[in-house]
């Protein structure tokens, strides 16, 4: 009897001893991120300034702000979004609405999860390869956002496609009872409650792409540029490559890592900005849709 | 809003104007002409839909061929074997060499290097969560660890540059910390919330009587997760692992910053034996491509063999992710059926 209640409490103590251990790894992993959170807002908040947002890099980049990085990836994550958001509705609205169960079907989501692992780098020399050299875009804004449009499809259609399954099948039901056509029933019922989540899905597929370096590094980032990009053709910086370049590729690293800190604030803080608004978008409208 | 009541009330008219019988043949004609042209609007529409679901394999099929198109010339004049068994990486230099064997070694031990420091953590702290964390404090650790999958690589690659490898430096008496430990530090962090979340999931859709069946038999809940949970989620962390594994070996600006980018074979001799290190400065597939692919001369021999590498680097992530994506859909398949 003793010998049982001695081997169940031996049993509970090594219960405890090892959810213990898995316990102390799930907040590693949370220390491990605000560690980093706390490394770089701590040491790059000192460098910014209203100089350092509007300014553009002066005397080498050792002095000056990010103007021209922040415009840069602006404009390259804008344009991507306006590419690749029309497509990925559309490829999702095939795939939900339309699209039965077969081979093809299951093909194209093999195919949908396949460039989802597809590493961003050879994204760039696909890029690099079919924009910049085959259709001679050159090195610029047109072929950078082309190329991140083909990276963030995949993203934007599985978002898109979970907005179009939240609208209850009885709404279709209905309509098409009413005697509409499918595509009456897509335009004017099921998009426009599909709508707001599909937005969210954007927002975020825009935070991604925002963040991306590899891809642009060959497809249209420049190392440092004078002027702001005026035409699709020309040449862009962007925040992320800028960051790479003061971290590794600056004369005097040491000079300039408060400027590398303040851009790596910036960046982290446009990523989570973009982010919070797309949860919270989306948590008011799941909140509205009483369905 | 619904312009479909319209419609509706435009049939229903013209259905009962054809019963007056003097005009049936032209409202007849109109019936079909109508339903024709609305049947045609909706054939179009379907049609393009139909094209853009078919857009995602086109560019998976657009992006291997040009890949081997764009390798072809490179495979020509330098032989594939040279490519998988040479040493010597100098594409540019008067005698290029076109060994890629460092870079692929470098790109396979940083990934393994990552994977081990990241898979036991990230299954330990799935299970946590899945099945031992009370319910408020998974909902708050859930979303708190996917903010991780956000941070931008550069970010990660810039804080493992200054801060872990000046730590590395000097725990291990080197001049430089930028090894490819310091590579696969980072990348096991950016590893961790793929594997952390589809582990839990895994963990989760083990059925629920299996984890009663073993309670009741007098299992603790550790022995439960143990003996009943792990063994029953393996094949679904088995595919987060691989995931993992994908996600690793197709990193960029994180390795890029972080392993150094030496051009040696990240081998050392212990005992006259070769074997693979991650002490010294290596470089990757994906950091040579970013590296020497923004100022390759267009159409050189050096710009196709990146071609290679990227082909060698679209294979191995693309085994890699079909053969995870064959392995979760038969766990889900399973469970399922119980």
């Amino acid at each position: 009897m003793t010998d049982l209640a001695t081997l169940t409490r031996i049993k509970k103590i090594k219960e405890k001893l090892w959810f213990t251990l898995c316990a102390f790894f799930a907040l590693l992993t949370i220390a491990v991120l605000f560690w980093i959170l706390f490394d770089v807002i701590s040491k790059g908040f000192s460098s910014i300034s209203w100089t350092f947002l509007t300014d553009r890099p002066r005397e080498q980049m050792t002095a000056g702000g990010i103007w021209p990085a922040i415009v840069g990836t602006f404009y390259v994550a804008s344009l991507t979004i306006i590419i690749s958001v029309p497509l990925g509705i559309a490829s999702a609205i095939y795939l939900n609405e339309y699209a039965g169960k077969g081979l093809l079907v299951r093909l194209i989501r093999l195919s949908i999860r396949n460039l989802s692992g597809v590493p961003s780098i050879v994204y760039g020399l696909f890029g690099l390869g079919l924009f910049a050299a085959t259709f001679r875009l050159g090195t610029s804004l047109i072929s950078a956002a082309l190329t991140l449009s083909i990276m963030s499809l995949p993203w934007v259609i599985t978002a898109s496609e979970e907005a179009l399954k939240a609208v209850p099948q009885s709404f279709r039901e209905g309509s098409l009872a009413l005697g509409a056509t499918k595509w009456q029933t897509i335009r004017q019922l099921v998009l426009p409650n599909a709508i707001s989540g599909m937005a969210t899905g954007s927002i975020l597929s825009l935070a991604r792409a925002a963040g991306e370096t590899a891809p642009i590094i060959l497809t249209g980032a420049a190392f440092f540029l004078p002027a702001l990009p005026t035409s699709l053709g020309d040449r862009f910086m962007a925040m992320p490559y800028h960051l790479y370049i003061l971290a590794t590729q600056h004369m005097s690293p040491g000079q300039v890592r408060p400027l590398a800190y303040g851009t790596a604030l910036v960046l982290i803080v446009l990523v989570l900005a973009l982010n919070m608004v797309a949860i919270i978008w989306r948590y008011r409208v799941r909140k509205k849709q009483s369905w | 809003m619904f312009k479909v009541h319209d419609l509706i009330a435009k049939r229903i008219s013209l259905v009962v104007n054809s019963k007056s019988g003097e005009h049936s043949k032209t409202i007849q004609d109109q019936l079909t002409r109508q339903s024709r042209s609305s049947n045609l609007g909706n054939y179009l529409v379907e049609k393009v839909f139909f094209l853009s679901g078919m857009l995602t394999i086109i560019i998976l099929f657009l992006i291997l061929g040009f890949l081997l198109i764009n390798s072809w010339p490179a495979l020509q004049e330098i032989s594939i074997i040279e490519f998988l068994s040479g040493t010597r990486w100098m594409p540019s230099a008067p005698e290029p060499g076109f060994g890629a064997l460092p870079l692929i070694l470098g790109s396979v031990i940083v990934t393994i290097g990552a994977l081990v420091l990241s898979v036991p953590w990230s299954i330990a702290a799935a299970i946590y969560i899945g099945e031992a964390a009370p319910g408020k404090i998974r909902e708050i650790l859930k979303p708190v660890i996917e903010i991780l999958e956000i941070f931008p690589s550069v970010v990660l690659g810039f804080i493992a540059l200054v801060v872990i490898s000046p730590v590395i430096a000097n725990v291990f008496n080197l001049s430089s910390g930028l090894i490819g430990l310091n590579g696969a530090i980072v990348l096991a962090v950016m590893t961790l919330p793929t594997i952390i979340s589809i582990s839990e999931d895994a963990l989760k859709s083990v059925p629920q009587d299996f984890k009663e069946a073993s309670t009741a038999l007098g299992a603790t809940k550790w022995e439960t997760v143990r003996n009943v949970s792990l063994p029953a989620a393996s094949s679904g962390i088995v595919a987060a692992i691989m995931l993992g594994f994908g996600r690793a070996v197709g990193e960029t600006m994180a390795v890029l910053m972080a392993a150094g980018n030496a051009l040696d074979m990240p081998i050392r001799e212990i005992l006259h034996i070769p074997v693979p290190t991650l002490m010294q400065s290596l470089r990757t597939l994906t950091a040579t491509i970013a590296i020497e692919g923004s100022d390759v001369p267009w159409g050189s021999t050096h710009y196709h063999a990146l071609f290679v590498l990227g082909l060698i680097l679209f294979l191995i992530t693309f085994a890699v992710n079909l053969i995870s994506d064959i392995m979760l859909s038969r766990f889900q398949e399973v469970n399922r059926n119980d």
